[in-house]
């Protein structure tokens, strides 16, 4: 995609640059797109929403997986809220498929995942829970989330883990809003696995409509 | 004249249904449990209760403790959440459950973690080997398009309004409700990444024994898989026990078993260091 705005429609209401290891919340209305580029290849965007209007209403990837009886996100893929309803809608990617089993890095859990050495370093839940404060909401908030540009495949004998990305520069996922959202995002801050290739990298968030 | 035109009268027809058994009910006290593990003492019981077809039951447990579950009649779906009960914004974590131990499947030897790095559950014993850690609860919607009906006061309640019960007796919500696991119906993730169920027919009377290593809130919802694909409800009782137990030692193999599970351990150890 030479132009990152080509394709979209409307007026752009949002056009940011996300610093790497940075937070990042908007309100998405229903009908607009948000267009989330990978400017430099291989950079997790951890991702999760809430209804505008009852956000003890957010995304659900397990009823996401269910409903789609798959757990990679594509193209077509309808994001599906706690109560089952439409929250968003995959229109269109260039990558071939998304996560959204891998969950967010934390300061706790990556004390498990490569040592205590790790527990000072920032994480994504670091950055979800300080966009989501400043919609009133907290760590009881929290919920299995997307990893967009991020590759988490299952083995035939279960064996699974976050191995090299499948994404590259100037790709892109683009959602259209089912409903008035907040979309809450930590553009991945982890040096310990290849979801970011151990460089973390700033991303584009646009929306449009 | 009823029998209960009175308040004598009805407290009399009230009391007359002392000793009614049915399926589905907890054993008072837990030391009358009729179904004792083997080599567990009555006295060491804590917990037993039949759970119906569509219903629910939440327990407090000791860290130590050990919780048992059988799929009585070979169709039943424990989905459960877990919470630490001291502080229970601390929470099952299934993506970190998965990802820190680097596989898809729970069973014998595998851990349950929060999201605060520690292990909440050890899975002791499985003789199931079919569990979901994907597809979570089903909802109104889900039982509405299936069976006509989802609410908690119909015939075909879901596990998340089910949870949304359970959790307001313990002073928590809607928003506690996170990602569930579902034990003894499975499903098998192929190389496509699509979900295939495992639902059996499954023979009756097959268990799992869980260890506590957290003090924890266990709450659980019998209701069909969201992905069960019979057209009627179909469900059968769950029987939850717990007992007694003493607190994993230092050389437990389960603790030992994994660098990252042992790191999970040494974070529990750590908060109950005090």
């Amino acid at each position: 995609m030479s132009d990152p705005l080509s394709g979209l429609t409307g007026p752009i209401v949002r056009d940011d640059i996300v610093p790497a290891r940075a937070p990042w919340d908007a309100v998405v209305r229903k009908g607009q797109t948000l267009r989330i580029v990978d400017l430099e290849g291989n950079q997790a965007v951890d991702f999760l929403m809430y209804a505008l209007a009852d956000d003890a209403e957010r995304y659900s990837a397990q009823d996401t997986m269910a409903a789609q009886g798959n757990i990679f996100l594509r193209t077509g893929s309808v994001l599906l809220s706690n109560e089952g309803n439409p929250m968003a809608t995959v229109t269109g990617t260039s990558v071939a498929y998304h996560d959204t089993i891998g969950g967010a890095c934390s300061c706790e859990s990556n004390t498990l995942r490569y040592g205590h050495h790790t527990k000072s370093q920032h994480a994504c839940v670091e950055n979800f829970l300080q966009a989501n404060a400043k919609h009133g909401r907290g760590k009881r908030d929290m919920v299995s989330n997307i990893n967009w540009f991020m590759n988490v495949p299952v083995e035939a004998d279960g064996a699974l883990g976050i191995v090299d990305g499948i994404s590259a520069p100037g790709l892109y996922v683009d959602l259209r809003a089912e409903m008035d959202l907040v979309a809450i995002v930590s553009n991945c801050p982890q040096i310990n696995n290849p979801c970011n290739g151990f460089n973390p990298t700033p991303v584009r968030m646009i929306i449009a409509g | 004249m009823t029998d209960t035109a009175n308040p004598y009268a009805a407290q009399a027809h009230a009391r007359a249904m002392a000793g009614t058994r049915v399926e589905a009910m907890p054993t008072l006290p837990a030391s009358a449990a009729g179904d004792l593990p083997p080599g567990v003492a009555a006295e060491a019981m804590i917990w037993e209760e039949t759970i119906a077809p569509g219903g629910y039951a939440a327990k407090q447990i000791d860290r130590g403790a050990r919780l048992r579950l059988v799929d009585l009649a070979g169709d039943a779906c424990a989905s459960m959440l877990v919470f630490n009960a001291e502080r229970p914004i601390e929470r099952l974590n299934v993506a970190d459950t998965l990802k820190v131990q680097w596989n898809a499947y729970l069973g014998a030897g595998k851990l349950v973690l929060s999201d605060m790095g520690k292990v909440m559950l050890s899975v002791l014993e499985d003789e199931a080997g079919t569990h979901d850690a994907f597809c979570g609860a089903s909802n109104q919607k889900t039982n509405a398009a299936k069976y006509g009906t989802g609410d908690n006061w119909g015939p075909h309640p879901n596990a998340r309004d089910r949870f949304s019960l359970a959790l307001a007796k313990f002073g928590l919500g809607r928003r506690d409700i996170h990602p569930c696991l579902n034990w003894f119906k499975g499903v098998r993730v192929e190389d496509d990444g699509s979900l295939t169920p495992r639902h059996g027919p499954f023979a009756p009377g097959r268990g799992l024994t869980l260890r506590a290593e957290m003090d924890l809130i266990v709450v659980f919802a019998n209701c069909p898989h969201v992905l069960d694909a019979r057209p009627a409800y179909s469900v059968t009782p769950l029987r939850v026990s717990a007992w007694r137990g003493l607190v994993t030692p230092a050389d437990d193999p389960l603790r030992i078993a994994t660098p990252e599970g042992l790191r999970a351990f040494l974070n529990v150890e750590a908060e109950y260091s005090r």
